[in-house]
């Protein structure tokens, strides 16, 4: 019974932890929006920042994995 | 527990796919034994070889196609290195090529049915982290001494913040590797287990009626995620080498 | 011995409930000397092979390139620049021809023109000769034609005056038929 709450808890941590991953996803959407509006409004420095661009991306994303971990790690090692 | 609560038939193992097992027997997984981890590590390096080795074995002015697959990834990782890194990085270019090559096939290798993907797995991430981690620390005391703790120390803020601003620079300095390691196993490991799981979804049609409208959903979504995961495959490794190559740079010119 | 299998069976037994019971395979340490121990001999030879075959030959490859290609672009030069000399050439020697066409053509010109003048003179002053002799004859025509009027109208004006009757004397006779012819040819 005991066991089974732990679990029960353990679930609802890792669905909660899944919502680290929709802040990861504005975070990305964001970084990738500003850069287009960006290089919208000058296209000739935009092929120049592309890396400043997949370095924020991965940045950003980095967060969302971490959510994504503490969630794997809720479901399957705890 | 997954495939208990679905006992109809429908059974999910979305991790099975990076169990490190003995290739020959059902033996313990010792220190030496060839495991299927093992298997495509030198799948990998093969593959490399072979491109890097036979592909160009002819050395023509005018490329082949193999050929100049070759030469796009020299060109475009010199460039990195180059202009992220700036020019006396170069020293560190076939390091930087290595981890890139690593693992963009390891990436891509994995993406093959019933393939493994040694670096879905945290151990191998981290190794690779690590020493990132410690050849950039290395190289930024050898060159600078103890003037490279002024990385920790951002002389533009006031003096009042500027404790406050080195111990978060310290923390962001040690979160590195573990951030490093994680962005690339957690994105690989996550792509294959989502794709694992709608292919649990798939034999439902088998089952029962619902299977009518979810069957071909999954398989669309596996897809899907299979495009997804070819494109997070090449952009991983891009972003794991354009982090070293920043890293790098915080070593060679520590200035702010 | 003994142990170390019991320490594998132990081992075996953690990874099957590892897999068994859907744990995290990344989670499961006892396969991380292996993973770890492979990955740097990968890395190592995957290392040697790229730093001391691969790279080296596609550097070298694509300098040599780059060297062609510069050569190629300077000989392209080379010739370009021979080309524009070449042409410059052939335009000079045209100018040339075309002077020297004109200059032919100015003394074909003159000479035939010093041809002409002198043609031209010769022709007049024999034309002037001819109109001068024709001039002379005519006249002489005209003088003995008025010489041979007179002497009709004389010799006719003394026949009629004769068959008259009347004396005629000769001088008179004569004054009056120049009178008249003088009259008449007013």
């Amino acid at each position: 019974m005991e066991g089974d709450i732990v679990q029960m808890g353990a679930y609802i941590g890792a669905g909660l932890a899944c919502m680290g991953m929709g802040g990861a996803a504005v975070g990305v959407g964001n970084v990738a929006g500003n850069f287009l509006s960006g290089a919208l409004r000058n296209p000739s420095a935009a092929a120049g920042q592309t890396a400043t661009l997949f370095i924020g991306i991965a940045f950003a994303e980095a967060l969302g994995i971490f959510s994504f971990l503490v969630a794997l790690l809720l479901m399957f090692a705890v | 527990m997954a495939a208990e609560e679905h006992g109809e038939g429908l059974t999910f193992h979305p991790m099975d796919q990076f169990i490190v097992q003995p290739l020959f027997g059902d033996g313990a997984v010792g220190v030496f034994t060839i495991t299927n981890s093992t298997l495509w590590l030198a799948v990998t390096v093969i593959a490399a070889a072979l491109l890097f080795v036979m592909g160009t074995r002819g050395r023509a002015i005018v490329p082949t196609r193999i050929q100049s697959i070759a030469e796009l990834a020299y060109g475009f990782i010199h460039k990195m290195v180059e202009d992220v890194a700036g020019r006396d990085a170069l020293k560190f270019f076939p390091y930087i090529f290595t981890l890139f090559i690593f693992i963009v096939f390891s990436n891509f290798l994995g993406l093959l049915p019933k393939a493994f993907t040694p670096t879905s797995h945290i151990a191998v991430t981290a190794i690779l982290a690590m020493g990132v981690f410690l050849t950039v620390t290395f190289v930024g005391f050898y060159i600078h001494g103890m003037k490279f703790l002024g990385l920790f120390w951002v002389a533009s803020a006031p003096l009042a913040l500027r404790p406050v601003l080195a111990l978060i620079e310290v923390i962001s300095y040690f979160v590195r590797p573990v951030s490093h390691s994680i962005r690339l196993a957690g994105n690989m490991m996550a792509g294959h287990a989502v794709i694992k799981v709608f292919a649990a979804f798939a034999p439902l049609i088998l089952i029962s009626g619902i299977g009518i409208a979810v069957t071909p959903l999954s398989i669309i979504a596996i897809t899907a995620m299979y495009g997804l995961e070819i494109l997070v495959a090449f952009i991983q490794a891009y972003v794991f080498t354009i982090l070293t190559c920043v890293y790098l740079k915080d070593a060679l010119h520590p200035a702010h | 011995m003994a142990e170390h299998t019991a320490e594998h069976a132990t081992d075996a037994g953690h990874a099957a409930d590892a897999a068994s019971s859907g744990g995290m395979p990344q989670l499961d340490f006892a396969t991380f000397p292996n993973q770890i121990l492979w990955l740097v001999v990968a890395l190592v030879v995957l290392y040697l092979i790229l730093s001391r075959v691969a790279l080296p030959r596609i550097g070298s490859v694509l300098a040599e390139r780059t060297g062609t290609i510069t050569n190629d672009i300077a000989a392209a030069e080379t010739f370009k620049q021979q080309a524009a000399e070449a042409e410059a050439a052939y335009h000079q020697a045209l100018d040339d021809a075309r002077a020297a066409a004109a200059k032919v053509i100015n003394d074909a010109k003159a000479d035939i023109q010093k041809d002409l003048d002198v043609a031209i003179a010769k022709a007049d002053a024999e034309i002037a000769a001819r109109t001068a002799e024709s001039a002379a004859r005519i006249d002489e025509i005209r003088a003995s034609a008025t010489e041979a009027v007179t002497t009709v109208a004389k010799d006719t004006t003394k026949e009629l005056l004769n068959s008259f009757g009347v004396k005629a004397d000769a001088r008179s006779v004569t004054a009056a038929v120049n009178a008249q012819l003088k009259g008449g040819a007013a």
